[in-house]
């Protein structure tokens, strides 16, 4: 397949400072990419609607995708190590029911929140077990935990939304205040955004998070126990779905059980368009992010353009298969 | 032998981009002959061979067939015209019969709707028994890496085809298996077929082929005679350059201390009651046909598969088997022999690939040292001369040579006291070969004990200072310096006791 090896100009190439480039290249240039299509879409908008560029639009536009983007950052995760995860909308609406339950039983709301958290973080660990033990896929088993979790939804809230008004406005806070007219909301997502990407690039465990999703067998015969980490992936993803639901009970002071249905779809287009594979062993959290941004962006201005909703969602799909056409015509040169 | 040739190329170049894997080469294919085509990974025989097939397009030149110029725009064309392809890489449909997959083709033009299994099995079973009794309805995913190369090769016999082309065809296949393929080669040869035999072995080709021509860096080197030449003269010719001595010496004095001692040890289905001893400075071999539990053995050993009895000791210590990461941290190593689907991560770094093995070295306080890491890479690389853009370039950038040599490189990251290499030079150029048995040699003079796996008699002769055979899950027998044959091998390999060497002769 590659018959330049031994042509003597490149043997003197040999270890010379030319870090990263290939494997570093495509991934900046899909970056690069977005920012430019999101830049170009936010200029033509600034003409085509006064009221785009101002900062409440742009406000809105950022609080609409910070809370679902901490959910893009477990999503990413767990697509690198070569699973999916379609429960997310059911998770973080379980984690809004389980804390808004036992904050209305008397606990404290933080406490409730911790137990939302961890209830999420559970259902992680359910899906781990069957995914590395029993050995089924990330699709079937969260397929399953879709429905089951949203079934468990409905039973706690018999049905109906949990009134959570009486939430002390200290918690209330963290979903509706701001700092310095920068709201806490859009503060938490850009320090978990920071974290995880400086962890997926830098941290040990997270590097065989990419071992793992990019050849299991070569990970496991360099002894990385590959259960293990399929297993945490699954369970952090999970667990940051619970905590993108309890920032937004304390944004919408209720649990609605019907909360985030369909909202998977959302948030794997955003990591796909990102950059992150399907099969596994590639994709990054500041790429998903643009992805995400990119979605809003669409969504904002198909609204001041005064676009029928019925037309957004065709409109936002088209984007995703267009997306997922672009990656697969730059990576087909791989066999 | 003087009529028009029934293939001849004249002037082919391919570029991909900057690139030239081929330029202005020629070939001669004569009616009837089986022809060898030899030159290193990259030397430009796949591109031709896929040229032929009708999967790539010249950029320039003229084929002819059969003393007219055609043009082969698609593999159905190539088809059509009679020239087949056995691909080195097994492409066939698992969850399918052998006999849905032997007729594949014939079945892909069929005009009537509804299949007739029971023809399609009598005919199947006709054309596999000419190789080997495999049962036609098995499915392919149930069968041996080796049976699936015959279902390949069997696959290629039901075209009515002029040209057949076999790229590497006993690449995973044993020396009995082998040997049958080329009766069958040559039957077909005398029914008219001409050959086009693509290898790596030069015994194979010397036993085999009419004719050899070697490519050299996308170029037309020479053409001979078999019988003008020597493999010497041909693999000269295919590195461009004298290879004096093809294997290193031997270990000279006797070896040190015992590094790995294995004892009893057993699986649930694979093999029973091994016993192994390795010591300093030595390689072991270990011989014996695909399927006869080699790779599980050294698998067990270092806690890739689980054991059922038997006791492993590294270096006078006794060793918990149970999972690699213990047995890489206690200094003994695997190679795997499947490169692509277990060595190395395709898509990653090449750096990334070297560090898998022991992350802990590259890391501080929880994170990544990517300095460490790119100088690790850097020394390895450098040390095992891995021809590459840079530490930075995915693995799939370069030549299963070069990927092998990281994987290897992989390996000598946690510097091993014990390394078990299985089929380390499979599939790999002569060039790289030589390398890599140097380095082998290398590292056992530095007191590094190591076992190589390898179906290849003459590697397990050339490299290796004594060599165990495996028979059926059991050790079969050792073979000391002196011992070493390629008969004697063969004998223990297909579980020939006390016969005559007439036998055993065969059997092989």
């Amino acid at each position: 397949m590659s018959p330049r090896e031994h042509t003597p100009m490149q043997a003197e190439l040999n270890a010379a400072g030319a870090r990263r480039i290939d494997f570093a290249r495509l991934a900046s240039m899909r970056e690069a990419g977005l920012i430019v299509i999101i830049l170009l879409l936010c200029v033509a908008m600034s003409f085509a609607s006064p009221h785009f560029l101002t900062w409440g639009n742009l406000r809105a536009m950022m609080m609409s995708f910070s809370i679902e983007g901490i959910v893009v950052v477990g999503m990413t995760i767990l697509l690198i190590v070569g699973g999916i995860d379609l429960s997310v909308g059911s998770v973080v609406c379980f984690s809004m029911v389980i804390s808004g339950a036992l904050f209305l039983a008397g606990l404290d709301p933080w406490t409730a929140s911790l137990a939302g958290i961890a209830a999420s973080a559970l259902i992680g660990a359910i899906m781990g077990f069957f995914v590395t033990v029993v050995g089924l896929n990330h699709f079937i088993t969260s397929l399953a935990a879709m429905v089951i979790v949203r079934g468990l939804c409905l039973i706690i809230t018999k049905g109906t939304p949990l009134s959570l008004f009486s939430l002390p406005p200290s918690f209330k806070a963290i979903g509706q205040g701001s700092f310095h007219n920068i709201p806490y909301v859009i503060l938490i997502f850009l320090v978990v955004v920071a974290v995880f990407d400086f962890l997926l690039r830098r941290a040990t465990a997270f590097r065989k998070v990419f071992y793992t999703g990019s050849n299991q067998k070569a990970a496991q015969f360099s002894g990385i126990n590959t259960n293990q980490v399929k297993f945490w992936v699954t369970v952090l993803c999970s667990a940051l779905a619970g905590f993108a639901g309890v920032i937004y009970m304390a944004r919408f002071g209720a649990a609605t059980p019907t909360f985030g249905a369909g909202m998977e779809l959302n948030i794997i287009a955003a990591a796909v368009i990102g950059g992150a594979s399907l099969n596994g062993g590639s994709g990054t959290i500041f790429g998903a992010i643009l992805g995400m941004a990119l979605l809003s962006v669409v969504t904002s201005s198909l609204i001041l353009l005064d676009v029928s909703v019925y037309w957004q969602e065709m409109i936002k799909g088209c984007i995703l298969l267009a997306a997922v056409s672009i990656d697969h015509f730059l990576h087909r040169r791989k066999s | 032998m003087t009529q028009a040739p029934i293939l001849e190329i004249r002037g082919v170049s391919k570029a991909f981009g900057p690139v030239k894997a081929l330029s202005d080469v020629r070939f001669e294919l004569r009616r009837g002959e089986i022809h060898a085509l030899c030159g290193e990974n990259g030397a430009g025989k796949s591109t031709l061979m896929n040229i032929l097939a009708g999967v790539l397009q010249p950029s320039d030149g003229e084929i002819w067939l059969d003393g007219q110029r055609v043009a082969i725009p698609s593999p159905a064309a190539a088809q059509r015209l009679g020239i087949g392809l056995v691909h080195q890489e097994i492409a066939l449909c698992p969850d399918a019969t052998v006999a849905e997959n032997i007729y594949m083709a014939a079945i892909n033009a069929r005009r009537s709707p509804l299949m007739n299994f029971q023809k399609l099995y009598v005919e199947a079973q006709k054309v596999m028994d000419r190789l080997a009794p495999i049962p036609v309805r098995t499915k392919v995913a149930d069968l041996s890496i080796s049976n699936q190369q015959l279902v390949e090769i069997a696959k290629a016999l039901t075209l009515d085809c002029k040209v057949l082309m076999l790229d590497e065809p006993t690449a995973a296949l044993t020396e009995s298996e082998a040997q049958r393929l080329f009766s069958i080669v040559r039957g077909l040869q005398q029914r008219g077929i001409s050959v086009i035999y693509i290898s790596h072995r030069m015994a194979e080709i010397f036993s085999l082929c009419d004719r050899v021509t070697v490519f050299r860096d996308g170029q037309y080197v020479a053409t001979d005679p078999i019988a003008d030449v020597s493999p010497d003269d041909v693999v000269r010719k295919m590195v461009g350059r004298e290879i004096t001595q093809l294997y290193p010496d031997k270990l000279a004095e006797a070896p040190g201390r015992v590094l790995l001692s294995v004892k009893g040890l057993s699986d649930s289905d694979c093999f029973k009651q091994v016993d192994l001893e390795l010591r300093a400075g030595e390689i072991l071999g270990m011989g014996g046909l695909i399927g006869a539990g080699r790779s599980e053995i050294a698998q067990t050993i270092c806690g890739l598969r689980p054991a059922t009895a038997g006791t492993v000791e590294i270096d006078g210590k006794p060793q918990r088997i149970r999972n690699y990461s213990d047995t890489v941290r206690s200094g003994l190593v695997y190679l795997s022999e499947d490169r692509k689907g277990s060595g190395v991560f395709l898509d990653m770094p090449i750096a990334a690939n070297i560090s898998a093995l022991d992350l802990n070295k590259v890391t501080s306080l929880g994170l990544l040292n990517r300095k460490a890491e790119d100088r690790q890479a850097g020394e390895l690389t450098k040390r095992l001369g891995v021809r590459m853009s840079g530490i930075g370039a995915a693995v799939s950038t370069l030549s299963g040579g070069n990927q092998q040599k990281v994987a290897i490189a992989k390996q000598l990251s946690v510097n091993p006291r014990v390394i078990l290499m299985d089929e380390p030079t499979r599939g790999i150029d002569v060039g790289a070969k030589v390398e890599i048995h140097r380095l082998l040699r290398q590292l056992a003079a530095r007191g590094v004990g190591i076992v190589v796996i390898s179906s290849e008699l003459p590697e397990l002769i050339g490299l290796c200072d004594r060599v165990i055979v495996v028979h059926e899950g059991r050790i079969a027998g050792e073979l000391g310096a002196d011992a070493l044959g390629e008969e004697a091998i063969m004998r223990l390999a297909s579980g020939v006791k006390n016969s005559s060497t007439q036998q055993a002769a065969h059997v092989a």
